[in-house]
C-alpha cells in the first residue's frame, strides 16, 4: 500500500499552530498583525519563534487591522514577502487596504480564520467575513482540515507570487472548529519548504533604486478600467496556475490539490456543495448513506476566487438535485454566495439539476451529521415530487 | 496646581449598597478572570452613579471590545456594545441625537489608545459631553496578553518576549492635550477614591476622562513574575501612585515614577451639543 505522504514526520497541531510552523517554515520578510479571537494564536506562535530567532522576520506588532494591511502592502511594495492573518472585524477593518493590495498586484498571503461578523457580537465560525471580501480581488482557498490549512499556505504562496498572477491571496480555515481543534499532520522538511517556494525575487519594486516606479497614482477615466481588466485577467489566470501548484505539491509531497474536492460524486443523484470542515462532516453522512445504497456525494470548492464555473459545472454533469450550503447570508440576495455562483454556473447547460440554497452555521451553530441527512432528504423529495417548492432558505435548526 | 483633589473621607454605612439595583443579574456571572480588577471599578462606577441621582433609564452606557469593554452585558441602562476601538464614535453619536442622555463609555487602554486612539483625541477635542472609563491594565487581555499603549518599557507580554520596547502614551496627558476638560486617574486599590473621582466625572459638563489603573493577573502578572493579584494591586496601584492632595507636600524624590492620581485637571470650555444646538437655531433665523 502507498503510503499517506511521502513525509514520514506526524504530529500534533491545531490549525493555527500549524498555520504559524507553516509561517516559521516560509520565513516571511515582513509580518504585520493585530490579535484577534480566533485567529491571534497564529502570531502568538509566530512571535515565539521570532523571539527566540527561528525567524529572520521584522514582526511589526500594529495598533489596528487597519494598519496591518498597510504595513504589509508597504513592505510588499518594497519587496518584500510578506504575510500576516486575522478574522472577522479585523478583516473588516481591512477592507480598504485589501483592494489596494490587490490593485497594486502585491502578492501578500494571508490566512484567514473564519468567524462571524457583527452585529450581534459572534467569535464563533462562519464565512460572513471572507465571504465579505470575495470581490476585493484577492485569491481565496478554503481548507477543510488542519493538514489542508497547512498545506494550502504553502501553495498560496507560490500561487500569489507567480509572475503571471502576482495576486494577494488568502487561506481560510474554520474558526475554533478547525484553529482550535488538534489533528495528526504531516510536516513538510524545512528544506522541502524552501524549494518548494523558492526565494522571492519581484521584478519591481520600491528598493530597487536604479529603477524607479510609481505605485498607486491618479488614473482617470482613460486608464482606471485599463488596470482592473488587467487585473481580473490575471486573477482568472490564477485558476491554472492553483491547479498546476496543486498538482505538483502532490508529485513532490504525495498530497495531491485541485480546484476542489469531489467525495464519492462519480454516480451520484444528489449533491452537497459546501466549504471548509463541513465537508468532513457531511462525507461521514454520505458514507451512512452509501451503505444503505443511497447515491449521495459532495462537492467541495477549495477554490472560491478564482471560481471554477467550468470545472464545477462539468463536475455536476449527471447529478440529479443539488443543495449549496453556505456558512454566510448574502442578506436578501437570491442564496448566499456559493449558491448564487453555482447556480450561475450552471444556468444555460443541457440537463441543469435543480439547485436549492441553505444557510447553515452562522454564528457556530452546530453542523452535524444529521443536519446532512436532513439536507439529502430534502434532495430526494424534490427527485420524487419532480418541483422545487423552496429555492432557497435557512437550514432547520 | 490641580484644581480639585479628591479628599480622603471615611463614611460608615450600616445598610449595604444594592448593587443588584443596576445590574443584569441573568446575565452574571460575568467573564473576568479571578484577580481582576474591572468588577472592583464596575462597583465604584454602579455606586457613584447611584450617588448621582441619575435615573437608570438617563444613562446610556457605550463599550467597544475588549473585556472592559463587557461591562456594558452586565449593568441595567441603556446600553450598546459595538466594534473595537469605536466607542467613542458610536457615542458621539448616541450623545448627538440624544443630548438628554448621560454617556458613559467603558473602554480599556488598548481600544481607546490604540485601535481607537483617533477617536480618543477628536473625542477630547470636542468636548462633548460623555464619561469616559479607561480600564487601563497594561496589556491586551480578551486576546492572549499581547503588548498595548500603556505597557510600561521593558515589560513582558505574548508579543514582547525580551521586554517592550516602545514608550507609552500617558492615557491623562494624551487627554488633557487633546483637549479634555475633565482628566483624573483612579485604581482598583482606591476603590473608595475611585468611586467620589467617577461621581465628579460624571457631574462635569464636557468630556471627562478618568483612566482607572487596574490589574490583569492572567496576562500581564504572570509575564511579569507577579506572584499575585493583591501583589499586582500593592506594587501597582498602591505603591506606583500618590494622590494629588498629597503630592505637593512630598519631597521630589518620593514622587519619583510614582503616577498622580485624583483629579488631575479640570476646566470649563463650550461643550459640543450646546454649540451645535447654537448653529442650528442661527441656521434656521437665518433661512
Amino acid at each position: 500500500m502507498e503510503p499517506a505522504t511521502k513525509t514520514k514526520k506526524q504530529v500534533g497541531l491545531t490549525g493555527n499552530s500549524a498555520v504559524a510552523y507553516a509561517m516559521k517554515q516560509i520565513d516571511p520578510d515582513v509580518c504585520a498583525a493585530y490579535p484577534i479571537t480566533p485567529s491571534t494564536q497564529i502570531v502568538e506562535d509566530f512571535s515565539s519563534y521570532y523571539a527566540d530567532g527561528k525567524v529572520g522576520t521584522e514582526l511589526i506588532t500594529v495598533e489596528s487591522e487597519h494598519s496591518a494591511m498597510s504595513a504589509c502592502i508597504g513592505a510588499a511594495a518594497a519587496g518584500a514577502r510578506v504575510m500576516t492573518t486575522t478574522s472577522s472585524q479585523g478583516l473588516a477593518l481591512m477592507w480598504e487596504m485589501l483592494y489596494v493590495a490587490s490593485g497594486l498586484r502585491l502578492p501578500v498571503v494571508m490566512t484567514v480564520v473564519n468567524r462571524a461578523l457583527s452585529a450581534p457580537i459572534s467569535i464563533q465560525c462562519d464565512h460572513s467575513d471572507s465571504m465579505g471580501a470575495r470581490d476585493s480581488g484577492w485569491i481565496q482557498i478554503y481548507s477543510e482540515t488542519v493538514q489542508e490549512a497547512y498545506d494550502n499556505l504553502f501553495q498560496a504562496l507560490r500561487v500569489a507570487e507567480d509572475a503571471r498572477v502576482l495576486t494577494p491571496a488568502m487561506v481560510c480555515m474554520d474558526g475554533f472548529i478547525t484553529s482550535h481543534a488538534i489533528e495528526n499532520i504531516a510536516l513538510l522538511d524545512d528544506s522541502e519548504v524552501k524549494d518548494f517556494i523558492g526565494e522571492y525575487r519581484p521584478k519591481r519594486s520600491l528598493l530597487d533604486v536604479d529603477n524607479p516606479i510609481t505605485l498607486g497614482a491618479m488614473t482617470l477615466q482613460d486608464s482606471y478600467m485599463d488596470f482592473k481588466h488587467e487585473q481580473s485577467k490575471a486573477i482568472a489566470g490564477a485558476k491554472a496556475v492553483v491547479a498546476e501548484v496543486g498538482k505538483e505539491f502532490g508529485e513532490r509531497f504525495g498530497r495531491s490539490y485541485g480546484l476542489m474536492e469531489c467525495y464519492r460524486l462519480e454516480d451520484a443523484e444528489a449533491v452537497v456543495i459546501v466549504l471548509n470542515s463541513a465537508a468532513g462532516t457531511t462525507k461521514v453522512a454520505i458514507d451512512r448513506l452509501r451503505d444503505k445504497g443511497t447515491k449521495v456525494g459532495l462537492l467541495k470548492p477549495r477554490l472560491f476566487r478564482p471560481f471554477p464555473h467550468e470545472e464545477i459545472a462539468s463536475a455536476l454533469a449527471g447529478t440529479k438535485a443539488v443543495c449549496v450550503l453556505d456558512r454566510a447570508d448574502s442578506m436578501s440576495g437570491f442564496g448566499g454566495p456559493l449558491f448564487s455562483e453555482v447556480r450561475s454556473a450552471l444556468y444555460g447547460r443541457k440537463g441543469c439539476p435543480p439547485v436549492i440554497g441553505r444557510i447553515f452555521g452562522l454564528g457556530g451553530r452546530d453542523y452535524t451529521v444529521e443536519h446532512a441527512f436532513g439536507v439529502f432528504g430534502e434532495l430526494y423529495d424534490i427527485l420524487e415530487k419532480g418541483k422545487v417548492e423552496k429555492p432557497f432558505g435557512y437550514l432547520k435548526p | 496646581m490641580p484644581s480639585g483633589a479628591v479628599a480622603e473621607k471615611k463614611t460608615k454605612s450600616s445598610v449595604p449598597f444594592d448593587y443588584n439595583k443596576y445590574l443584569r443579574p441573568n446575565k452574571l456571572p460575568h467573564i473576568w478572570c479571578p484577580g481582576c480588577g474591572h468588577g472592583i471599578v464596575l462597583k465604584s462606577l454602579l455606586r457613584a452613579i447611584d450617588k448621582s441621582g441619575l435615573a437608570k433609564d438617563q444613562i446610556c452606557m457605550v463599550s467597544g471590545i475588549g473585556c472592559s469593554s463587557r461591562t456594558p452585558g452586565y449593568v441595567d441602562f441603556n446600553t450598546m456594545h459595538t466594534l473595537h476601538g469605536r466607542a467613542l464614535s458610536f457615542a458621539t453619536g448616541v450623545k448627538l441625537a440624544k443630548p438628554g442622555l448621560k454617556i458613559i463609555v467603558t473602554t480599556g487602554d488598548g481600544d481607546a489608545l490604540a485601535i481607537g486612539g483617533n477617536h480618543f483625541i477628536h473625542t477630547c477635542r470636542r468636548n462633548i459631553d460623555m464619561t469616559i472609563l479607561v480600564y487601563s491594565n497594561a496589556i491586551y487581555g480578551m486576546t492572549g496578553g499581547q503588548f498595548s499603549p500603556t505597557t510600561p518599557p521593558g515589560a513582558m507580554s505574548t508579543t514582547s518576549r525580551y521586554g517592550n520596547m516602545e514608550p507609552i502614551f500617558d492615557c491623562c496627558e494624551l487627554a488633557k492635550a487633546a483637549g479634555a476638560t475633565f482628566v483624573a486617574r483612579g485604581t482598583a486599590y482606591h476603590t473608595q477614591e475611585l468611586e467620589r473621582t467617577i461621581l465628579e466625572a460624571i457631574k462635569h459638563k464636557g468630556t471627562s476622562v478618568v483612566e482607572v489603573l487596574d490589574q490583569c493577573p492572567t496576562y500581564y502578572g504572570r509575564h511579569n513574575k507577579f506572584k499575585s493579584a493583591t501583589q499586582m494591586m500593592e506594587v501597582i496601584e498602591k505603591e506606583g501612585t500618590v494622590s494629588v492632595s498629597q503630592a505637593d507636600k512630598l519631597p521630589p524624590e518620593k514622587l519619583k515614577g510614582k503616577l498622580l492620581r485624583g483629579i488631575l485637571y479640570r476646566t470649563e470650555r463650550t461643550e459640543y451639543c450646546e454649540e451645535y444646538r447654537k448653529l442650528m437655531e442661527k441656521a434656521q433665523q437665518t433661512k
